[in-house]
């Protein structure tokens, strides 16, 4: 269609060829749109981008024992975690504490399951490595710092089943005379830095530990990482208190609670700022269109001279926005996918999805935002009177 | 009955009367020349004969149809449809090529064709600026596109105020040989000047004065000077 042709062909042009004016207004419809898209691509990422965030903070679901049992052993441990299934298992760590002597000081040892243990406290900081092998250790920073050691040193680690019956009584008094006592090297692989309790700990393997403790095996709690929603926990929970009633199983509410408080909190603070943003991208289109209109009122003389009706004047302005609109959409989703994909970087440091939905829905906002912001703008290029216009000047 | 009649016309601004009971006729396929000096209120008329303004007073009959009493929307289209203008200030739409500015003038009338736009451009001897930028045309040049421009659509009147102001001697020979031709093929013309030499080659030159017609010259010589101009 001839016509529509031409409609399309002076609207390109008059965006073409007067670029610096129109450029303001693509600059300001590309913002607007590239913090629409991008914050729309975040808030539909985020709930699995928190989900994951919060299971990196740790457990959310512990094991201890029940108060009549004979407490946690292998044995009940994996009946419980049977009851869990496979797939929803991002980590198990068992602990066994235990008081020890180092150079005459009392230190608590924990045995654990290091895969484990990286797995339910990722956020566990490690400097050096994490202990691979028996005899190795991952030491807490205030206790590296209490017994002044190093990673690579080795330390001996004296246990006495006396000395824990009578906590209060310095070790050192009976400790020539203790002959249960149990003396073990350990190096020193790793240390641990967490600002938590952890860094007045002394980590191994929960074999040393059994080892280190006269060779009984025994399990203090056990931490469970695992990626189920709020209302799956609480079954597991159920289940666990019913078919093996010697643990109670507890779930870590600090972690779990926050994640929907923060995801809610965080999803109207999107919608907020994507309201203001539009706003904004309105009120900067508005004006430059109506710099715009003022600027080409001779022009628009001239057309309504020449038989164009007020229809066709505001068709083609809005075109033009419209036109606009589309361009900066597109680029809006582009950058707004750079712009979220750098968010999610940063903050949740994992990558984004590109979601190809939005891109249409982008331009289409765009789109009408920049048509709304017209409407006022190009009424006032209708009042425009040829005769006046065309006059000299 | 005369293609247009103006019937005891007056424009009336504040205590100034631009057009004072001004009557004419002028028939179809006529070539009219309006001068006087300015402020006389020439460009005033041609803007109610163009219906881009009403008069105040009195009729204003274009092909049947008093357009002093219609409304701004079936003025637009009347302009569109019957009317082609020539400014002296050219006014062709800066962000659009020679041929471009001839299209829009098809677009609002019906359908823009590009073929017939480059013959419209080819006729004034523009064939070969037809996609530069009014920017990148001299004077006289941007004037023959406002000439192709208006005479794109077929309109029964042509109306040109000034239309040969700006430009120099050469130029204007141009314009009026292509009046000359427009005239020859029928079309009504009325041409706004204060140049004698323009108004010389019209068939009738109306002198106004204060808003009132002071004077009618009918133009003995047309036909020979016309000849004359042709045979150079
Ligand atoms: N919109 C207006 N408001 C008030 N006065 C006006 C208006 N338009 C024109 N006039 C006055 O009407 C008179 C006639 O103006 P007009 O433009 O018709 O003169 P003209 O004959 O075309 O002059 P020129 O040869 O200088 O173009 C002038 O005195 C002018 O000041
Ligand atoms: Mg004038």
């Amino acid at each position: 269609m001839e016509r529509r042709k031409m409609f399309i062909r002076m609207i390109t042009a008059s965006l073409l060829r007067r670029r610096s004016r129109m450029f303001v207004a693509l600059l300001a419809i590309a913002v607007g749109a590239t913090i629409l898209s991008g914050l729309t691509m975040i808030y539909y990422d985020v709930p699995r981008q928190m989900g994951e965030q919060f299971r990196n903070y740790g457990a959310n679901m512990i094991f201890v024992a029940s108060a009549e049992s004979e407490g946690l052993n292998t044995e009940n441990v994996e009946e419980a975690l049977s009851c869990i299934s496979d797939s929803q298992k991002r980590g198990v760590a068992p602990y066994r504490y235990e008081t020890v002597t180092v150079n005459e000081q009392p230190v608590i040892v924990a045995g654990t399951d290091i895969e484990g243990a990286k797995k339910t406290s990722p956020y566990w900081l490690v400097t050096g490595e994490w202990p691979s092998e028996k005899g190795e250790i991952l030491i807490g920073k205030k206790t590296a710092e209490l017994l002044s050691v190093e990673i690579d040193d080795t330390i001996q680690m004296t246990y006495s089943a006396q000395a824990l019956e009578n906590p209060d009584q310095p070790a050192e008094t009976d400790r020539s005379e203790n002959e249960d006592a149990i003396n073990m090297e350990f190096t020193v692989k790793g240390i641990l830095d967490t600002g938590g309790n952890e860094e007045s700990y002394i980590f191994m393997s929960l074999e040393d530990a059994n080892e280190l403790t006269n060779g009984e095996s025994k399990i203090d709690v056990v931490e469970l990482s695992l990626s189920a929603t709020q209302d799956e926990l609480n079954e597991y929970v159920d289940l666990i208190s019913k078919k093996v009633p010697d643990i109670t199983p507890r779930l870590v509410k600090r972690v779990t609670q926050s994640e929907t408080t923060v995801l809610t909190k965080l999803q109207s603070l999107v919608f907020l700022v994507t309201i203001v943003v539009l706003l904004l991208m309105m009120i900067c289109v508005a004006t430059t269109m109506m710099a715009v209109v003022t600027e080409r009122r001779k022009e628009v003389g001239l057309r309504k001279a020449l038989g164009a009706s007020n229809k066709s004047i505001i068709l083609e302005f809005i075109g033009e926005g419209v036109l606009l609109g589309a361009v900066g959409g597109l680029l809006g989703s582009i950058l707004g996918f750079i712009f979220a994909q750098a968010i999610s970087m940063n903050v949740f440091n994992s990558t984004i999805t590109f979601r190809v939905l939005l891109v249409p829905v982008t331009i289409i906002a765009s789109m009408a935002v920049v048509a709304a912001a017209c409407i006022i703008p190009v009424r006032s290029a209708t009042d425009v009177d040829p005769a006046i216009v065309l006059k000299g000047e | 009955m005369s293609l247009l009649e103006l019937k005891n016309v007056s424009k009336i601004y504040g205590s100034l009367k631009a057009l004072d009971d001004v009557s004419l006729k002028v028939e179809e396929g006529e070539w009219l020349a309006i001068m006087g000096p300015s402020g006389s209120g020439k460009s005033t008329m041609m803007n109610i004969i163009s219906c881009l303004d009403k008069p105040s007073l009195g009729e204003v009959i274009l092909d049947g149809v008093d357009i002093a009493k219609e409304n701004s929307k079936k003025l637009t289209e009347i302009r569109r449809d019957k009317i082609g203008l020539i400014f002296q200030q050219f006014h062709l739409v800066n962000y659009l090529t020679a041929v471009e500015n001839v299209m829009v003038s098809q677009y609002y009338h019906s359908m823009p064709d590009e073929k017939e736009a480059l013959e419209a451009l080819e006729r004034v001897g523009l064939k070969e600026r037809a996609k530069h930028l009014p920017s990148q045309l001299s004077g006289g040049e941007q004037q023959r596109v406002c000439i192709a421009r208006a005479l794109i659509n077929h309109p029964e009147i042509i109306l040109a105020d000034e239309p040969t102001g700006n430009l120099d001697e050469a130029n204007e020979n141009i314009v009026l040989d292509l009046f000359e031709q427009l005239h020859n093929e029928g079309t009504t013309l009325i041409v706004v000047t204060h140049d004698p030499e323009v108004a010389e080659v019209a068939q009738r030159t109306v002198v106004l004065n204060h808003g009132k017609i002071a004077k009618e010259v009918i133009n003995e010589n047309f036909g020979k000077k016309a000849d004359g101009k042709n045979d150079k």
